[in-house]
């Protein structure tokens, strides 16, 4: 198999496994056993698949097994006696004239349930992966730096809150949606990782979960259209991710977005970008995602006119840390201060940023570093540049601050 | 399900249910809070307790009896009473805790009650 058409298979698996655990898990008021009954399906899947055959609609068969497997379950008193009644509504679902040909669409639900306010939000975007989107522990694990055991007992911890706390698997209130939102919007952009990106070799996180943000990005949109934020935020990702090639030279050196040529940046993604952005527009709600993807869009104007409007962008980062304020709003504003009034004022900017918040924020180091270079303050900037270095994860970054620190001359 | 909304106050708030001009407030914010619940339907139980200096801590440890005065912990807030309650899902639970007059001076825990 291709490597395209092994992705292609893997996104089918992918989009009916979320949602038969979302319509499992609904019902069972219970994830963890929506999960355990779909594997038991899967399992008996590939030993009946091979001998009669795939049937025609597999994910009908698929939700057949599992619910059988549920049903047994709460029999036996491994599911709550209280998600019986629901259990048995299900089977009686499955013999109405719909029946399990198109049910329902719950992921929605499910990525409220997973970044519902009384679950740890270290666990929120760990818990979207693994249940809409079927990703392992380890797999997770090693995205989030965390050993594959410890996330798995996270994972674990998590589902029997909320099947014990008896979390509430809807779509929140118009009142409500707004702030909960945010949350599983702030646990996607999480899955996504990227960091501040700009002109000084800011870090970017190692990541191998883009792809999978960017699907839940676009699973949100296509779930609830109307909410600018969800369009603002698969705007911001989308900018971060067209420029993923060009973001590398041929060598593998890191190119600092500056210096990146605006031809490697993916035309095809930064034109969904800008119709997500502007669809959000029409809402006339803005939002931080909308902000910080206005901020990238403004970076990416420089293919169409060969400068970078960096007037516009401080004016963005204004509007950003009035509704948002947060220390890489704050350092990616003093930067863009820096290139639009020069490196004294940005400085400036950058040292009103609360001390302890940036003790191990690479980004400020980095742009530090570079403020006090052009400002000809060599020896300031040596250390700040070694202080970046030494919080930098990618080995490329590391290069990168390294040469430039190596070139000041003061 | 059933839950039990813990209810923990701050020692100003202990104070006004015997400061005669604090007093009304306090118990009418209560008063007004549990007919609420009674009126829903939600309300399965509940007390308040008396303040924390009347409490009486004990451990039994090797067949000996230790009693000591006052509660276990000293925190800022304390445990001032508790509502029970019969809702269908945590956030519902959520909700009713909200308006528990504690919930903006002091805090509430939200306890779903163990099955047997």
């Amino acid at each position: 198999m291709t490597d395209g058409v092994q992705r292609a298979a893997e996104l089918a698996a992918r989009a009916s496994y979320g949602r038969l655990v979302a319509y499992l898990a609904r019902r069972a008021r219970d994830v963890a056993a929506a999960e355990d009954a779909l594997g038991d399906a899967f399992v008996a899947a590939l030993a009946a698949w091979p001998r009669d055959g795939v049937p025609d609609r597999p994910e009908a068969w698929l939700l057949a097994a599992a619910r059988r497997r549920l049903l047994d379950a709460a029999r036996h008193g491994a599911v709550r006696a209280r998600a019986q009644p629901a259990l048995e509504a299900m089977v009686d679902e499955a013999r109405g004239p719909a029946a399990a040909a198109d049910f329902p669409d719950e992921r929605l639900a499910l990525l409220f349930v997973c970044a519902h306010p009384a679950i740890d939000e270290g666990v929120r975007t760990p818990l979207m992966l693994q249940t809409v989107l079927g990703l392992d522990a380890a797999r997770i694990g090693a995205a989030f730096l965390v050993p594959p055991a410890t996330m798995g007992q996270r994972l674990v911890r998590a589902k029997i809150k909320i099947r014990d706390a008896g979390v509430r698997f809807e779509i929140p209130d118009r009142d409500e949606l707004g702030p909960r939102l945010g949350a599983v919007l702030e646990a996607i952009y999480a899955a996504y990782g990227s960091g501040w990106e700009d002109v000084t070799g800011a870090d970017t996180r190692p990541r191998g979960l883009a792809e999978e943000a960017l699907w839940l990005g676009r699973l949100v949109v296509r779930l609830l259209p109307d909410e600018p934020e969800g369009l603002g935020l698969l705007a911001l990702m989308l900018h971060c991710e067209a420029r993923r090639e060009a973001r590398r030279d041929a060598a593998g050196a890191y190119v600092a977005l500056g210096d990146q040529d605006p031809i490697r940046w993916s035309r095809p993604m930064l034109d969904e970008a800008e119709r997500a952005l502007l669809d959000a527009a029409r809402a006339d709600r803005p939002g931080r995602f909308q902000l910080e993807a206005a901020v990238q869009s403004a970076h990416a104007r420089r293919a169409v006119t060969g400068r970078t409007d960096w007037s516009a962008i401080t004016l963005l980062y204004e509007g950003l840390m009035r509704i948002a304020p947060t220390v890489g709003a704050a350092v990616a504003q003093s930067a863009a201060i820096a290139e639009a009034a020069g490196p004294a004022d940005g400085l400036a900017a950058l040292e009103r940023v609360a001390a302890d918040a940036v003790d191990r924020y690479q980004p400020y180091w980095a742009v530090r570093a570079h403020l006090l270079g052009a400002l000809r303050r060599g020896d300031e900037a040596r250390q700040a540049y070694a202080r970046a270095i030494s919080l930098s994860e990618d080995p490329a970054v590391r290069a990168y601050l390294a040469g430039r620190q190596q070139s000041l001359r003061f | 399900m059933k839950y039990t909304i813990l209810v923990y106050e701050t020692a100003h708030d202990i104070g006004a249910r015997t400061d005669e001009r604090r007093q009304p407030a306090y118990w009418g914010a209560y008063k007004a809070y549990t007919e609420a619940l009674q009126k829903a339907g939600v309300m399965v139980g509940g007390s308040g307790l008396q303040p924390p200096s009347v409490g009486t801590t004990l451990r039994q440890r090797d067949g000996k009896r230790q009693v000591q005065d006052g509660p276990y912990a000293d925190t800022k807030e304390q445990l001032g009473g508790y509502y029970e309650i019969e809702v269908p899902d945590l956030d519902t639970a959520l909700d009713w805790a909200a308006r528990c007059p504690a919930a903006s001076t002091g805090a509430v825990e939200v306890r779903p009650n163990l099955v047997m």
